[in-house]
């Protein structure tokens, strides 16, 4: 692969009211790496995802995608939102959702036809929910809502994938069909950043993670930055939490 | 039987009624439209702040001018409306005063300073005046041919511009946020969809009135969700039930002596959502409480559709 890093932070401070949410962050990630973003709540992981999309105005700091501003690169970056942060019960199909992730490419004016909806059907295919594609989004459960979200992230047909807590409150089988899919999207030469809550199953999952709490405690390869030393400075005295309780809703 | 012919007849042959009807079938069929975004936006309330504060842009409309032509007032109804809309949005956005609270003080501030300018008016200018004030509560009987078409035209811009950017409101209705990230310029789209919401609302304005307007906004759309889960089927029955309610409730008032129309307009389309909220499947009580009595009949826990809703 090309040497230009997927994403680089440099000196990242964001504060919200006068609150810093982050503190000068330095953090790499190399491309065709698959990474997890770990860290208490409030540690500023969502922050650091929406720092990284421009979604926030940062208080000092530079962010790089692709060695580029995002504004010039966005095309080839996917974005996964935290479930919780749209209404389902908005009225809309399935079809519908993922078929939002290729409005960026298709331009104003232009609505989407059969080629777009061919695509969105193979994405779903991918996520393995492809009979649900004319379902009203109401009627999903926690895990079909999921894989409704990554099938419109892969229509993005992005290089760089930042997900905001994919696996938060999903059945098992989902758990196993998304962990495939980001190896897939790996070996396909894509960039995976993920927020990621379960500190058993991170070393399995991932290769690299960045360990936050405001600051950035950590980063590097899973084996030699996911001690229990850097848990420590990462979660305070509360390593005992290392095994947090299960926060499935199913 | 012989009523309904007669009131049928009355339609096509008698010049008021004919104008009233067409005219609160054009304020049903927009703001049928344009509220289905209000409803799913959770912003309902933004069509009583926008209405109230076309008051006092209608007043000055008519102090700068001396003219009653209704596109002249209208205009100052849009301009008033839309600077309301700009600054709720504002303040929203840069401060910590909520949606609702910035709405509160908005339609407080616009609609005393409408009814201020309104006093004036009637105490200097004298009979030129007269009507200004049925703004208020609206009074379809004064709408005359050209009313009408204004109405209409300023309606095509609305409905263009929400179907010129379908996929667009779509979105930024439903995940601003992801939008943002593809590049969607969503303070511009937002307020582009407020101001097609303001035309929606200053279109009915002569008709239904600043006070009820909001109603012709919510109501449609508000009864629309219940019958469908598809965006389009929702808009196109929120048209349909708008139009509905404009032209029964201009022939029935029509019909009954020193009946106002904007209230009995009103009053068709709250049926409409009685009648929605009610008997509606899936969603509507009936259907719920049938379902509810038949699951515990059976089985109670082994409904699958019970337990799809709760996810």
């Amino acid at each position: 692969m090309s040497s230009t890093p997927a994403i680089t932070v440099r000196d990242l401070t964001v504060a919200y009211r006068e609150s810093p949410v982050l503190w000068d962050i330095d953090w790499t990630v190399e491309q065709q790496d698959l990474v997890a973003i770990a860290g208490p709540n409030g540690a500023g992981k969502t922050t650091l995802l929406k720092a990284v999309l421009d979604l926030v105005d940062p208080v000092a700091g530079q962010v790089r995608v692709l060695g580029k501003p995002y504004r010039t690169v966005r095309e080839q970056v996917g974005y996964v939102p935290q479930r919780g942060s749209v209404d389902w019960d908005f009225p809309t199909s399935v079809l519908d959702v993922v078929m939002m992730g290729l409005y960026g490419q298709l331009g104003w004016l232009r609505q989407p036809g059969a080629k777009e909806r061919a695509t969105a059907r193979e994405a779903l295919a991918q996520v393995g929910i492809e009979e649900l594609a004319d379902r009203q989004i109401s009627e999903l459960s926690g895990g079909q809502q999921q894989r409704t979200f990554l099938a419109r992230a892969l229509v993005q047909d992005a290089t760089v994938y930042l997900m905001d807590e994919p696996f938060q409150g999903v059945d098992a089988i989902t758990e196993r069909t998304i962990i495939d899919l980001l190896r897939d999207l790996q070996a396909d030469g894509k960039t995976l950043v993920v927020v990621h809550h379960d500190l058993q199953t991170l070393p399995e999952y991932f290769d690299s993670v960045l360990l936050l709490n405001v600051r950035r405690i950590a980063s590097g390869p899973v084996e030699g930055t996911f001690t229990d030393e850097n848990l420590r400075r990462t979660y305070g005295g509360r390593v005992g939490f290392l095994h947090p309780p299960s926060e499935d809703t199913r | 039987m012989n009523a309904l012919v007669d009131v049928l007849y009355a339609l096509v042959s008698d010049y008021t009624l004919r104008t009233v009807a067409l005219g609160s079938a054009v304020l049903g069929l927009v703001s049928g439209a344009l509220g289905t975004y209000a409803v799913l936006r959770r912003q309902s309330l933004i069509g009583d702040a926008i209405a109230h504060a076309a008051l006092p842009g209608i007043a000055l409309a008519f102090l700068l001018t001396g003219s009653r032509v209704t596109l002249v007032l209208l205009i100052g109804a849009l301009v008033a409306g839309w600077l309301a809309t700009l600054a709720i949005m504002a303040v929203t956005q840069t401060s910590r005063i909520t949606f609702d609270s910035a709405l509160g003080v908005a339609l407080s501030v616009f609609f005393g300073v409408g009814l201020m300018l309104l006093t004036y008016i009637q105490q200097t200018a004298g009979a030129r005046q007269a009507g200004l004030d049925t703004f208020l509560f609206g009074q379809a009987a004064t709408l005359v041919t050209d009313d009408v078409w204004t109405m209409a035209a300023l309606g095509t811009v609305a409905l263009l511009g929400m179907g010129l950017f379908w996929k667009e409101f779509k979105l930024v209705s439903f995940d601003p946020v992801f939008a943002r990230t593809i590049g969607l310029p969503v303070r511009l789209l937002d307020t582009l969809l407020m101001t097609l919401l303001v035309l929606a609302i200053v279109i009915g304005l002569q008709t239904v009135g600043v006070v009820l307007m909001s109603a012709m906004l919510v109501a449609p759309a508000a009864a629309a969700r219940q019958w469908t889960d598809h965006l389009g089927t929702m808009v196109g029955l929120s048209m349909a039930f708008g139009v509905a309610a404009g032209v029964s409730g201009a022939l029935i008032s029509s019909l009954v002596a020193n009946l106002p129309t904007g209230p009995t307009i009103v009053i068709c389309v709250s049926l409409i959502v009685a009648i929605s909220l009610a008997l509606a499947p899936h969603r509507g009580l009936v259907w719920r409480y049938l379902r509810d009595r038949r699951s515990s009949l059976q089985q109670p826990i082994a409904d699958p559709a019970a337990q799809k809703g709760t996810s």
